[in-house]
């Protein structure tokens, strides 16, 4: 006994159980997403004064990534038509561009990351702060050096729209005058740990769904020369999810990176 | 694998090997009994806790009898001499309510009975997602062993509640907060995939002929309460990966600006908020409520269906009444922090809200109740344990009402009448009903009866000791007594002694009664345990595959069920309950018989 309709569509209800499923998931998905970007909201409108930074994501390289991920639905969407036209070569095509932009994607983000979590900010005795990329720093050495610039405080750091950037050179610290050293990862504040959590959280979603694809692409197309209404379905799936975690990342290009 | 490879054409004879049909079997029947035993398992542990910790309230400082030295060996300094400090009451608190929550009374009621029994009445041969089932099941288990794991880890288990508050949560400086976050990934994930494929199961494979309003109410509840889990849960599964990233990289989300502990500032950015947190995770736990009862209630539906032989009064009104019931739940989630100090206007909408959900669950239970009105009773074990959900439902409903007003939940906040409050609602509530259920479907797993004798001992033990236990926990909780107090409030009471707002001797007094509650509650489970396992063997054969001479779908089947539920599709031509209906031979209706008298088109 076979279960019905997991590739026939169910006459009532106008569905595949495979693209039933996938709609549920999503809308479970919506939910956890719109759960963290709730939280979001909280802590932004919550932040006490002057500690909600503004400006800090490269935009250049977050319209990149944008770019990416549109292009990238729309290679989802060519990949899908091309199988509904019988094309498996032009599927193979599309899908692995699909693949490429995704893995490109996943590249400029871990540079994003890279770049937040070499960068320090260091407090010093005096009350003035140290900001800059990490370029040296030696358990055994009483020194550390940094290339960045100082601030009066912490407080002028917050806003990095527009101002252009202060000229960076190589700051050598004695380890004695620095009260503590901190990086940009989420403990800094809570605008840096809620975009961890959210885009940490959004690029395990883009790693899946390359998982998927390149399964789809590789050992899994064998299906297409056996059953390729399943398989045209499948991509169809796997390609709504990909829609979906393309339109969380519209939402949060604007809220972390334009803001 | 292929479909076709899972899914043998009838006729072969291949058997699948033994872990393949019973451990890692993709049968939804065998999954539902996997999930049947395991979610048993934790909740007699989550049970065996609570003795523990009801016997450190009556007597306070006392080292535990009979385990007091396997506490020490485990928990070392949490149990020095085998008493149990308050760490360890803590401890033991917290993992109570995850594991009764959590890993008993959902799984029980959504793995176990919903996996079973779903596919059958609605007339699917499996699961829409037979190997996405397999896998709920094994992230469950997973979860459930990340919990377990956590009480041998040094410092123990998450000690926080179940609710696992910030600042404390992250400000314990042990790991099992850590693990009791992991575990709960995983548990979500698994109630995430569960939900997904109930869902899909109801909407895609119904019968020919299963319309909407022909599904028994048990399913709709399913339904209904799968819609809760998918929905509901991802907040808090969003909550529970914020809450980890503030525990592992010293983020501040759920932690205060000027936050200190023990007169020390705390090193956290902070900037955070302590609030956020309540609300993502009562957006999920409140909705959980009517996860824990809404199924509850589609057993004894079916039940009482069954033993009143005449179809349900107000079946429509029902489902109508549970669809409501899942729309307001995810509107009430505030009514939890009317002390948080939120304003009165929002908790006049809270409050407003949630006097709204007590309509449909009064639908739902006087339908039941009127039904009762002149039906011929069958006063069988599964029929008494529905009965007295009906008494003990309403006691656990209509004491919540104090609670959902803002003013006079002030009093009652985070008292003893919280906890006997909702332990009426789950414990003589859904597990009555669930024990119900086991009777009821027994002869359908097992092709045999539970013994009746034993059974109707188990019922009025359970009965006596739950309100032996819970009753009193009332008055405690009216009188003052706080609820996370790790000596029973001996200490609060003796310090306060003659004043206004002390605990007198008679409430000290009921923390005994409860314990011996508890014991009595403990010994009359013994009962019911052995008859599970000795009735396979030996209990009285069912005469047929329909003993209870019952209309929905599972019992038109063989007993056990064929592997793929039914040798041929099943044609539905009635409503669930058509039972003694005029013009008939018989007083019992099955779905399947085709309309034959006056034969209209």
């Amino acid at each position: 006994m076979d279960i019905p309709y997991t590739s026939k569509v169910r006459p009532d209800t106008g569905l595949y159980n495979g693209k039933l499923g996938v709609w549920l998931f999503l809308a479970s998905e919506v939910m956890l997403f719109g759960g963290l970007f709730s939280a979001y909201t909280y802590l932004r409108i919550g932040a006490p004064l002057d500690t909600w930074p503004h400006g800090w994501m490269n935009v250049t390289l977050g319209t990149i990534n944008t770019v990416l991920l549109a292009l990238s639905a729309i290679t989802t969407l060519l990949a899908w038509a091309a199988l509904k036209t019988k094309q498996f070569g032009r599927y193979k095509l599309f899908g692995l561009l699909t693949i490429l932009l995704a893995c490109a994607f996943l590249g400029i983000k871990s540079y994003e990351y890279r770049d937040k979590l070499t960068h320090y900010q260091v407090q010093l005795n005096d009350g003035r702060v140290a900001d800059g990329h990490l370029v040296e720093n030696n358990k055994d050495a009483d020194y550390i050096l940094l290339r960045g610039h100082y601030a009066a405080n912490a407080t002028e750091l917050l806003d990095g729209r527009a101002k252009g950037h202060p000229a960076h050179e190589e700051l050598k610290i004695a380890r004695t005058d620095i009260k503590s050293l901190k990086n940009y990862g989420p403990a800094l504040n809570n605008f840096l740990a809620i975009y961890f959590s959210i885009t940490g959280l959004h690029a395990i979603h883009i790693l899946g769904g390359i998982i998927v694809f390149a399964y789809l692409w590789g050992p899994g197309s064998k299906m297409w020369f056996t059953a390729p209404v399943r398989f045209t379905n499948r991509v169809e799936t796997a390609g709504l999810f990909w829609h979906f975690v393309d339109l969380v990342w519209i939402f949060v290009f604007p809220l972390f990176y334009l803001t | 694998m292929s479909q076709p490879e899972a899914h043998p054409s009838h006729g072969s004879h291949s058997e699948p090997g033994f872990l393949r049909k019973y451990v890692f079997s993709i049968d939804h029947k065998i999954i539902g009994i996997q999930y049947g035993y395991t979610s048993l398992a934790f909740m007699l542990f989550g049970f065996f806790l609570m003795g523990i910790m009801r016997w450190q309230i009556a007597h306070p400082g006392e080292a535990v009898p009979l385990i007091g030295n396997f506490l020490q060996t485990v928990f070392k300094d949490a149990a020095i001499n085998g008493v149990v400090s308050p760490d360890l009451y803590n401890m033991f608190g917290a993992m109570h309510g995850t594991i009764m929550v959590f890993l008993a009374v959902v799984p029980v009621l959504t793995g176990a009975f919903g996996n079973y029994l779903v596919p059958i009445q609605v007339g699917a041969s499996d699961m829409a997602f037979p190997r996405l089932n397999m896998m709920s099941y094994q992230f469950y288990l997973f979860g459930g062993i990340v919990m377990l794991a956590s009480f041998f880890i040094p410092g123990g288990p998450a000690q926080s509640g179940w609710t696992s508050y910030p600042p404390l949560s992250l400000i314990v400086p042990t790991d099992g907060q850590t693990y009791w976050l992991v575990g709960m990934v995983f548990i979500i994930t698994s109630s995430l995939l569960g939900s997904v494929n109930i869902i899909t199961t109801v909407i895609q494979l119904r019968a020919p002929g299963m319309t909407w309003l022909r599904l028994p109410f048990f399913v709709w509840t399913e339904f209904v309460a799968a819609f809760l889990l998918l929905l509901a849960f991802p907040p808090l599964e969003a909550a529970g990966l914020l809450q980890l990233v503030d525990k592992l990289t010293g983020s501040s989300m759920f932690l205060p600006t000027g936050l200190a502990v023990s007169g020390a500032a705390a090193h956290a950015a902070g900037g955070g908020s302590p609030i956020l947190w309540q609300h993502l995770f009562w957006f999920l736990a409140h909705p959980e409520v009517y996860v824990l009862i809404l199924p509850a209630m589609g057993i004894v539906a079916e039940i009482i269906a069954n033993n009143i032989r005449k179809p349900l009064w107000g079946y429509k009104s029902m489902v109508y009444a549970s669809l409501a019931l899942g729309f307001l739940s995810v509107l009430v989630w505030a009514h939890h922090m009317y002390l948080t100090g939120m304003g009165t206007v929002i908790a006049t909408f809270f409050q407003t809200t949630t006097m709204m959900i007590s309509v449909p669950s009064v639908i739902i239970l006087t339908c039941l109740l009127i039904s009762l009105w002149g039906g011929s009773i069958r006063f069988n074990t599964p029929m008494l344990f529905a009965l007295a959900f009906l008494p003990m439902f309403a006691i656990g409903g209509l004491t919540g009402l104090p609670l959902g007003f803002s003013a006079s939940d002030l009093h009652l906040h985070d008292t003893y009448y919280v906890i006997g409050h909702f332990h009426y609602v789950v414990a003589p509530g859904t597990i009555f009903a669930v024990f119900g259920g086991i009777y009821y479907w027994y002869p359908k797993m097992t092709g045999r009866f539970m013994n009746e004798f034993w059974g109707k001992v188990h019922f009025w033990g359970s009965l006596l000791f739950m309100n032996v236990i819970f009753m009193p926990m009332l008055s405690q909780g009216m009188a003052g007594m706080l609820r996370r107090m790790s000596d029973g409030g001996i200490n609060y009471a003796l310090s306060h002694t003659g004043t206004e707002g002390s605990l007198p001797n008679m409430i000290m007094e009921m923390n005994r009664v409860i314990l011996w509650g508890a014991i009595g509650l403990a010994i009359v489970q013994i009962p019911f345990i052995l008859n599970v396992f000795i009735s396979m063997r030996k209990g009285v054969k069912v005469a047929n595959d329909n003993p209870w001479d019952a209309t929905t779908l599972e019992w038109q089947t063989e007993t056990p069920p064929w592997v793929y539920n039914f040798r041929k599709e099943p044609v539905v031509h009635r409503g669930p309950y058509e039972y003694s209906v005029p013009g008939f031979s018989r007083d019992f209706t099955p779905q399947t018989e085709p309309d034959n008298i006056g034969a209209k088109h």
